[in-house]
């Protein structure tokens, strides 16, 4: 099975405007009539859903923004009475609260079909066998790349992350041929496999999709390599919908974006100027055939480029370069998103003043380690060591439960993080990809 | 004697484990002609908490501030024991009977020959200097102590 969907995804461009123009029209009369808060936006710059007949109209439309979800959490965005969400997902915010996304029924189909693209350009079909190592739970990887698989007809391994150790024993006595998880999961996997005596000769393995995080070409040769497969870079947002968004075929030269469902731009992160195919600049998304949430022009801070040609592949659908880095300063460590600021909301709120604090991030035997370092400050010293621990503690735990992933918490001397005349460099990235 | 008297002013600096610090503090007292009767430090991976008498407390807290130091002021107990085996134990014997906990405590040779002093952090510091001075324990007034 070469495509999935070959219809929308070997569609001439002229055809896929055709079906890009109605459906932004509706989504566009949508949100004007069900979300107050397009209303107000569309109504504030003196525009009416009649205004937009086409795709060169989305530059009219005003841009939306992480803080707008923000703004208007949890449900203040959706387009649909509550009863019609079947399904909640969260992920980080840039603060202490989650940015929320829901979905109705059709959107869950939506999503299983995007998602089935991107498993068949890796080359799964029903006599697949697809290790799901992405966390399930609140986090879109999991139930993203597993109801995709579901709808292939593969037979789905609902593993989720960690326990290393028993998901090489299932990859091996399961008989997994397609594994998805974060890539630099699937090098320590590949170490721990090598530890364990398991020859790649061994698995039934053929290919993967591996996204949620940055990765490179070496990366890339290392997991090809080590693990007897073929690679495939795979590309979403819980706020477009999920994994599935956009995905690599057997070229390997760009992600291939469903944008039947996903209308991509790009523009500058400064001047928010819509900027030409080729040009490097911020993705930005408009969903045309969501219902939970739909959402106008979602500014993803990921920076890529556009390249409208057609694929030797025989898919038309236009694909993106490889995220090469974010406008803002979000850091994706062991797969999970992580603004800087959402420490220093947990220390403000812990000791009522706002202490400087820096960021380590490394990456120790290809698994990513997360450092707070804190200053001490007046007010949280105690002349006693269990006091001082304790706090140490609280620090740790309320980190870890607002970011989703576990800190190592060391407290430092006064004055002796770096201050700086502008923007405080919070974050010291030692990881070399 | 009143407890005021008696509460001594102990100074707590909150050090990392990095070499020189100590020195560091050490240095910046010497300088300022402060005196150090006894110290102690209490050290876990990845800090210690350096505790000292010295003869100038508020000035020590001062002058360790404006060098960049977190500094903090805590009220201890010195007293005075028989420098001979069995003569903390009975000290402590005492506290124990009446449920007095202790946080920590650091002992230190006295100038005067026979007795070894002993400074304690405790939960009740009146209640441990009534408890103590019943029971014969010596218990000094602080300004012994910081002209040690």
């Amino acid at each position: 099975m070469k495509y999935w969907n070959p219809t929308y995804e070997c569609m001439s461009r002229e055809e896929m405007t055709r079906v890009q123009n109605e459906r932004l029209v509706n989504t566009v009369k949508r949100v004007f009539h069900n979300v107050p808060f397009y209303r107000d936006k569309m109504q504030k710059i003196g525009l009416e859903p009649g205004d937009i007949r086409t795709i060169e109209d989305l530059k009219k439309l005003p841009f939306t923004y992480k803080q707008d979800l923000r703004d208007t959490y949890p449900y203040g965005m959706f387009a649909v009475p509550l009863s019609e969400i079947v399904r909640i997902h969260a992920s980080s915010g840039t603060t202490g609260k989650q940015t929320v996304v829901g979905y109705t029924r059709r959107d869950i189909d939506t999503w299983a079909e995007v998602m089935a693209r991107t498993l068949v350009n890796a080359g799964a079909d029903k006599n697949s066998f697809i290790q799901v190592a992405y966390g399930y739970g609140l986090f879109t990887g999991g139930l993203g790349v597993h109801y995709g698989a579901e709808r292939i007809g593969a037979s789905v391994i609902p593993v989720s992350g960690g326990n290393t150790k028993r998901q090489l024993q299932i990859m091996k006595d399961f008989g997994t041929t397609i594994l998805a998880c974060t890539p630099s999961y699937a090098l320590y996997m590949a170490e721990e496999m090598e530890e364990a005596g398991i020859r790649k000769e061994d698995l039934k393995l053929k290919a993967g999709v591996f996204g949620a995080e940055p990765w490179s070409e070496r990366m890339r040769n290392q997991i090809e390599e080590r693990l007897g497969i073929t690679a495939i870079d795979i590309y979403g947002l819980s706020e477009v919908i999920g994994p599935g968004v956009a995905s690599e075929c057997e070229c390997k030269c760009g992600l291939h974006i469903a944008e039947d469902h996903f209308i991509p731009e790009i523009i500058d992160p400064e001047t928010e100027e819509v900027l030409p195919p080729g040009s490097k600049g911020e993705l930005v998304f408009t969903t045309i055939t969501k219902e939970g949430l739909p959402l106008i022009r979602y500014r993803t801070r990921d920076i890529s480029s556009l390249n409208y040609e057609k694929c030797e592949c025989g898919r038309t659908c236009v694909r993106m370069s490889k995220v090469s880095g974010r406008t803002d300063d979000m850091l994706i460590i062991r797969g999970v998103n992580v603004f800087p600021s959402q420490i220093e909301s947990v220390l403000l709120e812990m000791s009522g003043v706002a202490p400087h604090y820096m960021l380590i991030v490394d990456r120790v035997g290809n698994l990513d380690t997360l450092e707070v370092w804190v200053e001490m400050t007046q007010n949280m010293f105690s002349d006693e060591v269990r006091r001082i621990e304790d706090f140490e503690k609280k620090i740790r735990h309320e980190i870890e439960s607002t970011l989703g992933i576990s800190a190592k918490v060391r407290l430092v001397e006064p004055k002796t993080i770096e201050r700086s005349e502008g923007k405080a460099k919070r974050v010291i990235d030692k990881r070399k990809i | 004697m009143q407890a005021k008297q008696i509460l001594l002013k102990q100074i707590s600096v909150f050090l990392e484990n990095k070499s020189g610090r100590l020195a560091e503090v050490t240095k910046i007292l010497g300088e300022n002609d402060i005196d150090i009767s006894a110290l102690s430090i209490a050290d876990t991976t990845d800090f210690g908490i350096l505790r000292m008498i010295v003869n100038q407390p508020e000035k020590a807290e001062k002058v360790l501030r404006e060098h960049g130091f977190t500094v903090s002021c805590t009220s201890v107990i010195a007293i005075a024991v028989a420098d001979r085996p069995g003569g903390l134990a009975a000290a402590l014997e005492v506290l124990d009977k009446e449920s007095i906990g202790i946080e920590y405590m650091y002992a230190f040779v006295g100038k005067t020959s026979n007795e070894a002093l002993v400074l304690l952090r405790v939960e009740d510091s009146e209640k441990a200097i009534e408890v103590l001075t019943k029971n014969n324990i010596k218990v000094l007034p602080s300004n012994t102590v910081y002209h040690l």
